[in-house]
């Protein structure tokens, strides 16, 4: 789009527009340089930062400093030591769990609002739906642990029923862990469906049911196939910011089990081990890079 | 008949997944204004005596200037700098642009944990510790790739065009951009504002490390949140909710409003 500009470039002149008249005053190109302030920045504060972090993961901690030993033993032990590699599971285990469920629990969503609500209130229900999105993100995990506490709500309301005896444990173990990102995740995939969804053309669905296709073949035939490309990029959010993510395991899963990010966190906070920590960091990192690659290229097919 | 078998289960489901969506929100908000000691049932309320503390703590007080002030500057820095970028790369050639788009980009593929990582490790190299101006730092990092897309993405033809006639007319480079571009687009320059901000306000583990006694709010939450379940989070968690709706609605307002204004 925008780099189809070439006819609006040249005036009635006939002359490129950029060149200033003849005679006017020749202006700096200043505009060539406004990129460097951005630029600068990303490369001192990121690119940097990134790179110092690949040199510190060959370092060592010693006597509270860090050396520059330059050794692959970070590396060792992340793969020697059972807790780590342990952890690194149980993230990719937390975080396929919660990609499925929430692609899951979110596409019937986004397809009724999309087919069944009538089209004026669409927008309405969209923003209703995603409206706790900005609830404190720290805040929203601590809200499912009023809901799922031993003395929370739901086992209140459970026990009040008389369907249970005493209160079941739900708060502080994996399912919590995984009903809090998949809270988060319903809303920002419902969103991305939905948007895939509503730019079906209603003459496929037509077509379709005017060959004798019942609504379930439609469904499984023709609308899942069209909105493989939203359910991918919220499935690849999803995937990249759960496995990421420190403050949900860490309030809603208690101490049962360590997922990466605790673990990263472990190592600065606790031991202060800088080194480990960057070595885990670019693990989790490389990690996450694989699976985009792999996503892409099947993004790629997917289109072809 | 038939289409009433598939619409009853279609909102039964509907209003089941809202109310899933909306249940720790509303038994947040609720509990925020519960009389006794604990946000649990049952609720003996209404009573405003956790917003009272919370208005009556400092460190909390002082955690959410704190805040607003990284939020607000952080911002500030992003957009400018997006803003910058986005007229820059407007202007520059197509093949030139690729490997810049793709350096400003880069920082949202990597996840905030590792960002505020890096950025301890260097400043602790280079001697300068933890600080809010270091936070301030980590949120620019995260927020100029959005501010940055947000304001390119409504660099149009007919930008070029009044671009084109500025310069014709002998303006240069910073009177086009200060004096035509910017008023054009204060929509999603407002717009990426408050987005930037939205998330400057709620981020927690860049803040979390970056930062040594002047914490900011969400961390301060945390820090509460240690002590076990209690009202206050509550209070302090609505009024943090409260605040960021209130940005995000600005910020909807601001393109609709342009919207309705363009067509």
């Amino acid at each position: 789009m925008k780099t189809d500009s070439s006819t609006a470039i040249v005036q009635p002149g006939g002359r490129p527009a950029s060149t200033p008249l003849a005679g006017a005053a020749t202006p700096i190109d200043l505009a060539r340089w406004m990129i460097w302030p951005a630029v600068l920045f990303t490369i001192v504060f990121f690119v940097v930062p990134l790179i110092t972090m690949v040199l510190v993961s060959f370092w060592v901690r010693s006597g509270g400093t860090l050396v520059p030993d330059w050794t692959v033993q970070n590396y060792v032990k992340f793969f020697t030591r059972d807790y780590l590699l342990i952890a690194l599971r149980n993230s990719i285990e937390v975080t396929l769990l919660t990609t499925a469920l929430s692609v899951l629990l979110a596409y019937p969503l986004a397809y009724i609002l999309a087919f069944h609500v009538p089209e004026r209130w669409q927008k309405i229900v969209l923003i209703l739906a995603v409206l706790p999105f900005w609830t404190s993100y720290v805040v929203r995990s601590y809200s499912w642990l009023l809901v799922i506490g031993d003395n929370g709500i739901l086992n209140k309301l459970l026990l009040d029923l008389g369907l249970i005896s005493e209160p079941l444990r739900l708060a502080y173990t994996r399912s919590a862990t995984v009903l809090g990102f998949v809270h988060f995740f319903v809303m920002l995939l419902t969103l991305t469906i939905y948007a895939n969804l509503i730019q079906i053309s209603p003459s496929y669905l037509k077509a379709a049911q005017d060959l004798g296709a019942s609504t379930i073949r439609v469904i499984w035939h023709v609308i899942l196939p069209l909105s493989l490309p939203g359910i991918a990029v919220g499935a690849f959010l999803t995937f990249v910011i759960t496995i990421g993510d420190y403050v949900t395991p860490q309030i809603l899963g208690g101490n049962t089990e360590v997922l990466m990010p605790q673990a990263i966190m472990l190592q600065i906070v606790r031991t202060a081990d800088l080194p480990m920590a960057a070595t885990l960091s670019l693990v989790l990192m490389t990690f996450v890079m694989g699976v985009y690659l792999i996503f892409q290229r099947y993004l790629k097919m997917d289109r072809v | 008949m038939r289409r009433l078998l598939l619409e009853v289960p279609a909102w039964v489901l509907l209003f089941a997944m809202l109310s899933f969506i909306y249940l720790p929100v509303v038994v947040l908000v609720l509990f925020s204004f519960q009389g006794s000691d604990l946000p649990v049932p049952p609720f003996d309320g209404p009573s405003l005596e956790w917003y009272r503390r919370v208005l009556a703590n400092d460190r909390l007080i002082s955690s959410l200037g704190n805040s607003l002030i990284v939020g607000v500057a952080s911002s500030a820095v992003a957009t400018l700098l997006g803003f910058l970028a986005a007229y820059s790369m407007f202007r520059m050639a197509p093949k030139a642009a690729g490997l810049v788009r793709v350096l400003l980009i880069a920082p949202v593929t990597v996840a905030n944990l590792i960002v505020g990582l890096g950025l301890l490790i260097v400043f602790n190299l280079a001697g300068l510790g933890r600080s809010l101006v270091a936070v301030g730092i980590g949120h620019v990092v995260i927020n100029l790739p959005l501010c940055y897309a947000i304001i390119y993405s409504q660099f149009g033809d007919q930008l070029r065009n009044l671009d084109n006639a500025a310069h014709d007319l002998g303006a240069g480079d910073l009177a086009t951009m200060s004096r035509v571009i910017a008023p054009v687009l204060i929509a999603p320059i407002v717009a990426a504002f408050c987005v930037s901000f939205t998330l400057s306000w709620d981020e927690f583990i860049i803040a979390m490390l970056l930062s040594r006694f002047d914490v900011t709010l969400p961390v301060m939450i945390f820090e509460l949140m240690r002590a076990g379940l209690t009202p206050e989070v509550n209070a302090a968690g609505t009024i943090v909710f409260a605040i960021s709706i209130f940005t995000a609605v600005i910020a909807a307002l601001t393109m609709l409003l342009k919207q309705r204004r363009d067509s």
